[in-house]
């Protein structure tokens, strides 16, 4: 009991007090799971985050889960998960029934004409500092101008476009293998 | 019913979302604008905005204010509300918590094999143009304004972009501080 209130404790910290998504939160995870409870070992951490990142779903989460079960099992990956997320749904529910009672003030519209540009500009740049970590290259190049075409317009759902990523990249494992089965 | 269909959306987001909240943007964006309509685009790129601001995961901050919003544009009170935005959360994250748990072990023996190793090789570039997507289709004349009608918003919105680019990418500042200054750029302009 004690250690799943601590697994509570560690990651409602970690969700309460990292501002800007799942990645923000290495550091703090990091220095709760590792140096301060020692539930798992560096090594296995970043292994653990490897595979977070691999998996589908919310990487905050896929974290949690994976560190909750490893100490106790699924009820303990249920507990690391709440814990991440109870402070992070309460404050974004509190701001949405507030926020919608503002919209159409003056004050609130003008701020938001100036953020929105902005928000597409956030979304802009990751698009550039991703590119070297997905390995990026001209050869590959095609494959992200080819999907971002694919969605923009064409309509084409992105989740046809994810299904024939890992579809694509199977063949092309497989084929792989094949070759080097052969030299 | 707008319960089960956040249900169902929420889940299919959540178990084809690979390569973190920005990229899950366009997933939700797709469902969410596009094909439901539950919110428009300065709905969506004012939830987006707000998200980064608040403490948690980008996609599930999304997903919560996007099941609240949605439900009560449906003309719902807001109680009701409260259980959309738990069904939407709850919902994304369902299905890849049960796809860990049920292969936890088993994953981490096979991480290393070259078939899962070359499925991440065509992912990641996937991911990279999911995210250039969801940023063109945020520029619309809602977000941006519009030669037509607005042509100073345009202009001021063009520079917003190209200033808030340069800060995020070349000086790597962080989102928090240009949404601030973004918004104080806004009440200056259009007060």
């Amino acid at each position: 009991m004690r250690e799943l209130l601590s697994l509570f404790w560690s990651f409602f910290k970690i969700g309460t007090f990292t501002i800007g998504g799942g990645y923000a939160m290495i550091p703090l995870m990091e220095r709760e799971i590792v140096d301060r409870h020692h539930w798992l070992e560096r090594d296995d951490f970043l292994d653990v985050m490897a595979l977070s990142q691999a998996l589908p779903g919310i990487f905050a989460a896929n974290m949690a889960t994976q560190v909750g079960y490893r100490l106790r099992g699924t009820l303990g990956a249920v507990v690391a998960v709440l814990g991440n997320i109870l402070m992070p749904i309460t404050l974004i529910l509190l701001i949405a029934v507030f926020f919608r009672k503002m919209s159409g003030n003056h004050i609130v519209e003008s701020i938001f004409m100036g953020v929105r540009p902005a928000v597409v500009a956030l979304i802009a740049a990751p698009v550039f500092t991703l590119a070297k970590s997905a390995g990026l290259t001209w050869r590959n190049l095609w494959i992200p101008v080819l999907a971002a075409l694919l969605i923009w317009l064409l309509g084409v759902s992105p989740v046809w476009v994810v299904c024939a990523a890992i579809v694509g990249g199977w063949v092309y494992g497989k084929w792989r293998q094949r070759k080097e089965g052969r030299e | 019913m707008i319960f089960w269909k956040l249900f169902y959306t929420f889940c299919k987001i959540g178990i084809f979302n690979f390569g973190g909240g920005y990229a899950m943007i366009s997933l939700i964006q797709n469902e969410v604008v596009v094909k439901n309509g539950w919110l428009s685009a300065n709905e969506f790129a004012d939830i987006i905005a707000i998200s980064q601001m608040t403490p948690g995961p980008l996609g599930i901050n999304v997903a919560t204010y996007s099941g609240y919003t949605a439900v009560l544009n449906a003309g719902y009170d807001p109680w009701l509300g409260v259980l959309g935005a738990g069904i939407a959360s709850f919902s994304l994250l369902l299905l890849p918590m049960l796809f860990i748990l049920l292969t936890c072990k088993f994953l981490q023996k096979h991480k290393e094999h070259p078939l899962v190793k070359s499925i991440l090789s065509v992912l990641r570039p996937t991911v990279i143009g999911l995210i250039a997507a969801s940023a063109i289709l945020l520029i619309t004349p809602d977000t941006f304004g519009s030669m037509s009608e607005n042509p100073i918003q345009l202009v001021a919105s063009v520079l917003i972009f190209a200033g808030i680019f340069v800060g995020a990418y070349h000086f790597k500042k962080s989102p928090i501080l240009l949404l601030l200054i973004s918004g104080i750029v806004g009440l200056i302009l259009y007060l």
